[in-house]
């Protein structure tokens, strides 16, 4: 009967997986020369490689890991290399932390490198482990730009070579338009400004009074007359301040472009021009170009790609804008006839729109917080 | 896993779409919070973080590490490196941990590439091998090593071990054939295994509860193993009382088996005593065999653990994805069709997992996957399978019936 010994090991097959295998997760993000990253290896593989359990109890605490950092370190980093245009990109440890992956506890070491110049192709060799435990896999996720790889490092793959291709113009354009799109919506500022000069457009003041338009082309044209002229201002200060030409204190702009939102819903209250509101789209237009343009550089200007980004995230911006027009002109022009849009929404919504731009007002002007936005 | 803290650009298509958006993303934050926290700096030295399966003062990790640093001195001393694999490879058995195979494998680093290595060396690659599923690679290595030492009863062992896995049945008689001249009674536990799946479970029952009679002597290893053969034909006779006690003899043996505890746990599940299977299962959590069948026991039981488990098995599901691994299929299969309710999924897993492993237990999860889609053809491979195999068990043959009366 002890010959069966043998035969329990027709039950291995069956058993072979029942818990998850060593693997490490590694992160690398490309900054042009620069690398930053993150690697997860579970400590009980360090454990085995080179023993983290000082005090012997079956156990491993954070005390035994932190003593263990520049060990881990070492090994781990020794285990890593990354290589971009023939040459090395030293990595050294930036910080330590631990995670909770599905099969246990993992030290987290973030790292950085640095290359000699920016990273096109990224050479990555993989060795950790390899000695100890063939089957051990690194899962990477390399980001760059906008795209993001996934690779698996074994004993068998263990060099692999990136290739970063450059981000496609046509990518970038579309990329820096979704942000020009999405700052417009999120841009309250300059989202009520443009309600503001638009709310009246479905009306006209005659002696004192307004009254709803007759017919829809007027409204229209007013409409259109306000939006290019506030686009065309706008482009022209977004580009001039994009491009350096012009730079003017981030306060003051902003403080400016608040007080251009309290004037324009004022207007609709007490009406001091009417006719010619797309002169004051222009004028106050000039003023929130260069507020989109300090978004723009927060975003990072890409060198090389200026014009592009320039072009692409004023389209957004265009494009944002438009869509809040379409959707308000139809709704404003069916309504222009009821009291709800002519008292409610008109006086009511303006008088709301000057008390919100007057708090910004004072926050941006005196630097202090009083609602958050 | 990995995450970056920098912004990541998206698509905003509206206002309302926005909204939703940032409800979406502080929904996910909050779930990453509870279900998988950020990297962190524990509060103090003292917390633990993780338990060690084996203390460095335990015998065993004594032995391992005398027979580590023998291995160091001298590389290629094989004796010294078989001694090592083997000791890994019993680990991975009772711990169902894979790294041990991993560690197996390095042991056997100067002969791992060899095209002919050493007998014993061969043997253990094969088996090594099929751990990871690769039977080709295995049996390849087992015909040289039969080839070499006709004599060698762990090489023929392994060979029907494979072939059974495989459905081969003709193969592995001929391999249990081949065990008669070497050992008399490990001939009698390889028949045994063989005819209970292929319609001749009641004489298996008799020859394997003989052969446990004659040994007083048998280890507990070998006792649990025949107790949980014995208890696996009493089911396929639809003896259900007298595998209960075969299951209960096994489990009382003063040893860890994984297998064991799956197959009575199972047992117990489709017995629909949920409560019973629990206390069996508790302390294997980080076993993904053991913790699906825990999570099956609490659903049953509508047991507020259960969610946690589920997640964590979905979690270790997508890290094996992430890792390119298709071990797991059997279980995923199980995982979707009853707690995740995803059919589709489940029988697309069950019959990838068919075509590399076709016992029994891979028969009943894709004959299950394919009657809760109403896809009888899905399962066709099953249905020759236990139609030309003669496999007895009632309940599986109660699916089968179900699923064909799906085709008229």
């Amino acid at each position: 009967m002890r010959a069966l010994l043998a035969l329990l090991l027709l039950l291995a097959a069956s058993l072979a997986h029942a818990h998850k295998p060593s693997d490490s997760y590694l992160a690398i993000h490309v900054e042009g020369s620069s690398l930053s990253g993150q690697w997860d290896i579970a400590l009980r593989d360090l454990d085995f490689a080179i023993g983290l359990d000082d005090s012997g109890d079956g156990d491993i605490n954070w005390g035994e890991v932190k003593a263990h950092r520049a060990d881990i370190a070492a090994y781990a980093l020794a285990r890593l290399k990354l290589r971009s245009g023939g040459a090395d990109c030293p990595t050294r440890a930036t910080e330590f932390l631990v995670d909770d992956h599905s099969d246990g506890a993992y030290s987290v070491m973030r790292f950085a490198a640095s290359c000699p110049g920016e990273v096109t192709t990224l050479e990555v060799s993989y060795n950790l482990f390899a000695d100890l435990d063939p089957q051990h896999k690194g899962l990477l996720r390399l980001e760059h730009g906008a795209g993001t790889r996934t690779a698996i490092f074994s004993p068998e793959r263990a060099t692999q070579t990136f290739e970063l291709a450059k981000i496609s113009t046509l990518t970038q354009f579309f990329d820096y338009g979704r942000e020009g799109v999405w700052h417009i919506w999120i841009g309250f500022d300059h989202i009520l400004f443009l309600l503001s000069l638009l709310l009246p457009a479905v009306l006209v003041l005659q002696g004192g009074r307004w009254r709803a338009v007759e017919r829809f082309p007027p409204a229209f044209w007013d409409v259109f007359k306000i939006v290019t002229s506030f686009t065309v201002a706008h482009s022209i200060t977004l580009s001039l301040a994009a491009l350096g030409v012009i730079s003017l204190p981030s306060r003051l702009v902003e403080s400016a472009i608040a007080t251009s939102v309290v004037l324009a819903a004022l207007n609709n209250v007490f009406p001091l021009v009417h006719g010619r509101r797309w002169m004051v789209a222009f004028a106050f237009g000039l003023i929130h170009g260069f507020g989109f343009a300090s978004v723009l550089r927060d975003l990072g200007l890409p060198q090389g790609a200026l014009l592009i980004a320039l072009v692409g995230f004023n389209f957004g911006v265009e494009v944002g804008q438009l869509a809040i027009v379409s959707a308000f002109l139809p709704i404003a022009y069916g309504l222009r006839t009821s009291w709800f849009y002519r008292r409610l929404v008109f006086i009511g919504g303006s008088l709301a729109i000057v008390a919100v731009a007057g708090i910004w007002l004072v926050e941006r002007a005196f630097n202090m917080k009083i609602i958050s936005t | 896993m990995i995450r970056w803290t920098t912004a990541t650009r998206t698509t905003r298509t509206s206002i309302i779409g926005t909204v939703i958006d940032w409800l979406g993303v502080l929904a996910i934050a909050l779930f990453a919070i509870a279900a998988h926290a950020a990297p962190y700096v524990p509060k103090d030295d003292t917390v633990v973080l993780e338990h060690l399966p084996v203390r460095p003062n335990d015998p065993i990790a004594r032995e391992l590490r005398r027979l580590r640093a023998d291995l160091a001195a001298d590389p290629n001393d094989l004796d010294t490196a078989l001694g090592l694999a083997r000791r890994y490879f019993d680990l991975a058995g009772s711990e169902g941990d894979p790294r041990y195979v991993g560690y197996a494998e390095a042991a056997l680093k100067p002969w791992w590439n060899l095209p002919d290595p050493p007998l014993e060396a061969r043997v253990m690659r094969a088996i090594l091998n099929q751990y990871s599923h690769d039977f080709t690679g295995a049996m390849k290595d087992l015909d040289a090593a039969t080839r070499e030492d006709p004599k060698n009863a762990l090489a023929w062992s392994w060979r029907a071990a494979i072939h059974m896995v495989q459905a081969d049945y003709t193969a592995a008689r001929a391999d249990c054939e081949s065990m008669k001249e070497i050992d008399a009674e490990l001939a009698i536990g390889c028949t045994a295994y063989l005819d209970g799946t292929t319609g001749k479970a009641a004489a298996a029952y008799r020859a394997l509860s003989a052969a446990l009679a004659r040994d007083a002597k048998a280890s507990p290893d070998v006792r649990v193993w025949v107790r949980t053969r014995l208890a696996e034909l009493s089911i396929r006779q639809g003896e259900v009382k007298q595998a209960e006690e075969h299951f209960r003899a096994a489990y009382l043996e003063p040893v860890n088996d994984q297998f064991l505890l799956g197959a009575y746990s199972d047992f117990l599940l489709d017995q629909g005593r949920p409560d019973e299977a629990i206390p069996l299962l508790v302390d294997w959590v980080k076993s993904d065999i053991l913790l699906l069948r825990l999570a099956l026991a609490e659903q049953a039981l509508k047991a507020p653990k259960a969610r946690e488990h589920i997640e964590a098995l979905r979690s270790r599901f997508d890290a094996a994805a992430l890792r390119g691994d298709k071990l797991h299929q059997q279980e995923e299969a199980r995982f979707n069709l009853y707690l995740l309710g995803n059919k589709e999924k489940a029988l697309a897993l069950a019959q990838e997992n068919w075509k590399l492993q076709r016992e029994p237990r891979d028969a009943r999860i894709l004959l299950e996957a394919a009657l809760a889609m109403k896809d009888p053809m899905g399962a066709q491979e099953a249905l020759v399978w236990l139609e030309r195999s003669g496999y007895e068990d009632p309940g599986l043959h109660q699916t089968a019936e179900k699923l064909k009366a799906l085709k008229r």
